[in-house]
């Protein structure tokens, strides 16, 4: 994540070297190095929501089954190869960032900042979709009625009596997944609207030559986050999706 | 430094002070001047943590509630002191101000791997810490540093919304500045440093770096679950909705157990470079050292349920996170026991530094054994919550941290500013220190065996005398703390009469001027020797001489 001080930079294959630093391969070392534990510092944080759900899961499956049931797994499906296919085109903007090719670098950004916005607009979708069912946490969120029939049938003891602090219980988290969904799928979208902008900008500046040597390390940096940003999904999308 | 500047004064080249305009302060990219940003930074914050640490002992002086007026003041005031002196002044105190300025320098490089990062974080950090100040000027919050669920979520109607956004932020700068460490330590060494030439300060410096990195975004997630919970009204920790309130201590101590470890890991890495150079010795058991500090490192991550051995985890749990608290205790010792041998047939002298430094010792040491006292199952149950806790956490932050902190900027004082400070005035303050944080806080480990409970407003009569003694050996605290802020102070008005190397030490951080020039280094950096090359004999020769001079 490191930009060059000069701001116009020639436009040959050379990179600018900064000050501190012997040569450019400790330089594209050290921003290479640098994304990569920042990114296990992204792990972790995702980690701290995975270990809240792998819990709460565990404890009441029950709930957490019938509240994935209401996510549209065939959605969900075609937005994972949409992404999928914006991890190719990032991957061949850095391809095209080492061989020279500057037409080729800006045309895979633009593609992968496409494929992006697909992904965000159907995921916009889906949540309006989710909303409109009152299936958004907080005060209007409504349990529907067969989810919770399906919870009394689960809970119903061998004398047809069913406890209603633990029905109470299954109920809230039964919006406790909802919570999550909502809130793990909003960071990860926070990420792609981060990454898009970051790719768009790429685009223009390698169009318009800011970046000495084509952008390379930039660009390499760039694209291990939005892989990155893709494995999570990948993650997400059977945690949240296919629980069946 | 501009080249004009360098024709008018036909000298050595300017060092990395000489510039002193507001915009060249707030612009810097230097690690040097982004280490002294921090030290303002880091020392007003002290300043205030430490102003309500002195009012709440004030409020302990007698049994009943007569000072703060009420006991919701009281619980503010705890609160924001521990919120101020955790986040705000020990994760960043050694790490962004000493680490900062001196890691570059000790493995031979120019800067760090990311210099605008690096300003990026203390701007980051001084965010929060702002909104910290806020907080604080607009009553506070009266949750405990820890900001347990299901009180902060549902029930505390301070500031706990804000308060959670500004921990947040400030965690940032602390994942710049570990991740900027880390970068800097694998690609900037200079040639012929290898891993096992490094000073151990830059080892103990990596091994925190490496907690920053991997503990605080845990600790970030759990305080924006606690924000989501309070904001929307959904039950992520609330029981009535299906949460649980102890999965919030789960991941708060996952970050904050190991927290306990940045805050004394680079003490720990101020110690290993005193130790020796005071002692005239190399260090003993070098590798081991540098393990013990990753060691740390590795099982800090492994022990946060001991801090809920009685919020009903299982028994089991209880026992084995019990066993691996046992196990943190055996690096911790290795490296205590490697610089009494260190000490051993070594020629010492007792300056400013090393009064610190041993002192740390001590401390830590009472400590780490009343540590272990606490991961025992049994004898937790005894004393939780009560001034035991209290005053073993004071033994490890104030007896070890802060005295780490306040011995390494004597130590490294003359490279960082370029003077020298009185010597007397030095040791009177570390002096001071000792006296005085023993007395307050030892009997806090009394009390709290005989039963007084943490953060309560009033207490029974019979623990009046213990109380009075804490509270005079806190007044004698903050003398000794607040003299070396002066005596330091004045010392800017003198000339730079420190040279390069007062203390005779090695390192590459005593072979540039004092103060350092911008770019610290004029010629290429070669290491061809191990570090801590002292020698004892040369030692008692030079002292010898001395003698013999003085004599004649």
């Amino acid at each position: 994540m490191h930009t060059p001080s000069t701001s116009t930079a020639p436009d040959s294959g050379r990179q600018i070297l900064l000050s501190h630093f012997d040569d450019l391969e400790q330089q594209n070392l050290s921003s290479t190095l640098g994304m990569w534990f920042f990114l296990v510092s992204e792990v972790m944080f995702f980690s701290g929501l995975i270990a809240a759900y792998a819990v709460y899961r565990g404890l009441s499956p029950e709930a957490f089954h019938l509240a994935s049931r209401h996510m549209d797994k065939w959605w969900g499906f075609a937005n994972t190869l949409v992404l999928l296919t914006s991890s190719l085109t990032m991957a061949l903007a850095v391809r095209a960032t080492q061989t020279g090719d500057r037409r080729a670098i800006v045309r895979n950004l633009l593609w992968t900042a496409v494929l992006g916005s697909a992904f965000l607009g159907v995921k916009v979708f889906e949540w309006k979709a989710e909303i409109d069912h009152h299936l958004f946490p907080g005060k209007h969120f409504v349990v529907p009625d067969h989810d919770e029939e399906h919870l009394k049938e689960y809970l119903e003891k061998t004398d047809g009596h069913v406890d209603p602090v633990k029905l109470e219980r299954e109920k809230g988290r039964f919006q406790l997944m909802f919570v999550l969904y909502f809130f793990m799928t909003g960071v990860h979208a926070f990420h792609m609207i981060v990454g898009i902008a970051a790719v768009v900008l790429f685009a223009l500046l390698t169009h318009f030559k800011w970046f000495s040597g084509y952008g390379q390390t930039q660009t390499e940096s760039l694209g291990l986050y939005w892989h990155f940003v893709d494995v999570v999904w990948v993650f997400l999308y059977p945690l949240l999706y296919l629980i069946e | 430094m501009s080249a004009s500047a360098q024709a008018h004064h036909d000298g050595p080249p300017a060092d990395y002070l000489s510039e002193s305009t507001v915009k060249s302060w707030l612009l810097t990219t230097d690690h040097k001047r982004v280490g002294i940003l921090y030290l303002i930074s880091v020392t007003i914050f002290f300043i205030a943590g430490g102003v309500l640490a002195g009012l709440m002992r004030l409020e302990l002086m007698t049994p009943r509630g007569d000072v703060l007026g009420s006991p919701d003041t009281y619980n503010r005031m705890f609160t924001m002191h521990g919120v101020i002196m955790i986040f705000f002044f020990l994760v960043p105190a050694i790490p962004s101000v000493l680490g900062n300025f001196l890691l570059p320098l000790m493995i031979g490089a120019r800067d760090l791997a990311f210099p605008k990062i690096n300003l990026l974080s203390w701007y980051v950090y001084m965010v929060g810490g702002i909104m910290g100040v806020w907080i604080l000027m607009h009553g506070g919050i009266d949750t405990g540093w820890t900001f347990y669920t299901p009180f902060s979520s549902m029930y505390s109607n301070s500031m706990v919304l804000t308060a959670a956004v500004a921990v947040f932020i400030t965690g940032f700068s602390s994942i710049l500045t570990g991740l900027n460490f880390i970068v800097t330590v694998h690609t900037m060494r200079a040639p012929g440093m290898t891993w096992f030439r490094m000073p151990l300060f830059v080892w103990s410096h990596y091994a925190t770096a490496l907690i920053m990195v991997l503990a605080t975004p845990v600790l970030a997630i759990s305080i924006v679950l606690v924000g989501l919970e309070k904001f929307f009204g959904v039950g992520v920790f609330d029981p009535r909705l299906g949460g649980d309130p102890v999965l919030f201590q789960h991941l708060f101590w996952f970050y904050s157990h190991p927290a306990v470890y940045i805050m004394v890991l680079p003490g720990f890495a101020v110690i290993s470079e005193i130790i020796p150079c005071f002692a005239r010795r190399p260090i003993f058991g070098y590798r081991f050292v540098a393990f013990a500090s990753v060691a740390i490192a590795i099982f800090g991550f492994l022990v946060w349920g001991h801090h809920m051995f009685v919020s009903g985890q299982s028994m089991y749990a209880g026992a084995v996170f019990s066993i691996l608290s046992f196990l943190v205790a055996i690096p911790s010792a290795i490296k205590v026991f490697n610089w009494t041998a260190t000490l051993y047939k070594g020629s010492l002298s007792f300056d400013t530094p090393m009064l610190y430094a041993l002192g740390f010792m001590g401390l830590f040491t009472i400590g780490g054994l009343t540590g272990l006292m606490l991961a025992s199952l049994a004898l937790d149950v005894h004393v939780h919550d009560t001034y035991f806790v209290v005053a073993h956490f004071h033994y490890i932050m104030v007896g070890g941290t802060v005295m780490a902190y306040l011995g390494g900027i004597h130590f490294w004082w003359p490279k960082i500013s370029g003077r020298t400070y009185p010597e007397i005035w030095g040791k009177l303050s570390a002096l001071l220190v000792f006296v005085g944080f023993n007395l307050t806080f030892f009997p806090q480990f009394l009390l709290g065996y005989l039963g007084m409970p943490r953060r309560y407003f009033e207490y029974r009569p019979e623990f009046q005398v213990l109380n009075v003694m804490s509270t005079a050996g806190a007044t004698v605290l903050a003398v000794g703390m607040l003299m070396p802020m002066i005596y330091l102070g004045l010392s800017l008005r003198q000339p730079k009469n420190a040279g390069d190397n007062p203390w005779g030490a090695t390192g590459l951080e005593w072979q540039i001027e004092s103060p350092p020039t911008t770019h610290n280094f004029h010629e290429p950096v070669l290491v061809t020797c191990e570090p801590y090359l002292y020698s004892p004999e040369e030692a008692e020769r030079e002292y010898a001489h001395a003698q013999h001079v003085h004599s004649a």
